[in-house]
């Protein structure tokens, strides 16, 4: 459950902002979360209304925006798409795939008020 | 999506009294921090550290406490112990004569580098030491969390059963070290060693791997002389 602590570090992203951006209140907050990134959307979703309980974000919307894992293959020097991180190439069957996107956690956005 | 019409367009549908605050920040920029932090610190005191990381039950400790005894003449050792509760791995540890420090993460599920950056402070590991990590049981969340290591250590026992690398890729992706433990007990195990090697390979094709035994001490060797080759310790060149 890192869901919590991931949450946790929203939160104080959120308090920075609140600081440099000079708002007061979290409506929305938007993540783009890599295919990859070992992040349970749900369990996100839970531990994020859980840590922003009474806070800046009491309430506030969770968008996830799920970003697809790319993969380059160098035997056949494409860009294909992977579900796992252990896929050979679709179109050639090579291992391993070096993952270009798909495990980043990120905070993109915020609606304040 | 959108609050007002549902139409799944954030940007088109904010309400006046709102804006919207682009951040684009990494959610693990912190912790990254400090274990860059704590990486520099125990580069500069020319420490090794290894993350240590493993389900529960994998024999960890046990591994920790005999390579412990078997190196501790030749390079110092210190330990930092992570568990949700109880003091017992750490005494364990000091039971060897080790320098063991617990940290008590409570609810959380792994161990994060400003924890252990503490840590490392109050253990205060000598220069040209070993330093392990021993991460809270856990082959899912302690593999995001970098603490500063230089190489993060799989155990995986294989009592556990053989797909466990392509069950929690990320962990076995983020290794560089795969110690198979406990094959003592392969005799008496429907465990295909070969099958579980060829899975470790292919989520992590670079990943090194040692088939040991810290009960018996079978292939044990393999591992000392590669912690040896990498603790920069004078003496060890004798």
């Amino acid at each position: 459950m890192h869901e919590m602590s991931l949450c946790e570090s929203i939160l104080q992203i959120l308090l920075d902002s609140a600081e440099k951006q000079n708002f007061q209140a979290v409506k929305t907050v938007t993540l783009e979360l890599g295919a990859l990134s070992c992040v349970e959307p749900e369990a996100m979703r839970l531990a994020f209304a859980a840590t922003c309980s009474n806070t800046l974000a009491h309430g506030a919307n969770l968008e996830i925006i799920t970003v697809p894992a790319n993969g380059y293959c160098s035997a056949c020097d494409n860009n294909v798409v992977i579900e796992h991180r252990y896929d050979a190439c679709p179109k050639c069957g090579n291992h391993p795939l070096q993952l270009s996107q798909g495990d980043e956690m990120r905070v993109k956005e915020l609606e304040v008020e | 999506m959108c609050t007002v019409c549902g139409c799944g367009d954030s940007k088109t549908t904010v309400p006046a009294s709102t804006r919207l605050v682009q951040v684009e920040q990494d959610i693990l920029a912190t912790n990254n921090q400090h274990a860059l932090k704590n990486r520099t610190w125990l580069k500069q005191h020319n420490i090794f550290t290894l993350n240590l990381v493993s389900s529960p039950g994998s024999g960890k400790t046990s591994l920790l406490t005999q390579t412990i005894n078997h190196l501790k003449h030749k390079i110092p050792c210190s330990v930092i112990e992570g568990d949700q509760q109880t003091d017992n791995d750490a005494e364990r540890i000091r039971a060897t004569g080790a320098k063991a420090i617990q940290i008590n993460t409570g609810k959380g599920c792994h161990l994060d580098a400003h924890g252990v950056g503490h840590a490392i402070h109050s253990l205060k590991p000598e220069s040209g030491s070993a330093l392990f990590i021993e991460n809270v049981g856990n082959l899912v969340c302690p593999a995001a969390f970098d603490l500063g290591e230089n190489h993060k250590v799989v155990i995986l026992s294989i009592t556990e059963g053989e797909d466990k690398p392509i069950k929690y890729p990320d962990m076995f992706h983020a290794a560089d070290l795969l110690l198979v433990n406990k094959m003592d007990l392969l005799p008496y195990l429907d465990f295909d060693l070969e099958r579980c090697l060829a899975y470790a390979k292919q989520v992590n094709p670079d990943i090194n791997i040692f088939q040991v035994s810290a009960k018996t001490g079978e292939g044990m060797d393999s591992w000392y002389k590669w912690i040896e080759s990498h603790v920069d310790q004078p003496t060890l060149a004798i």
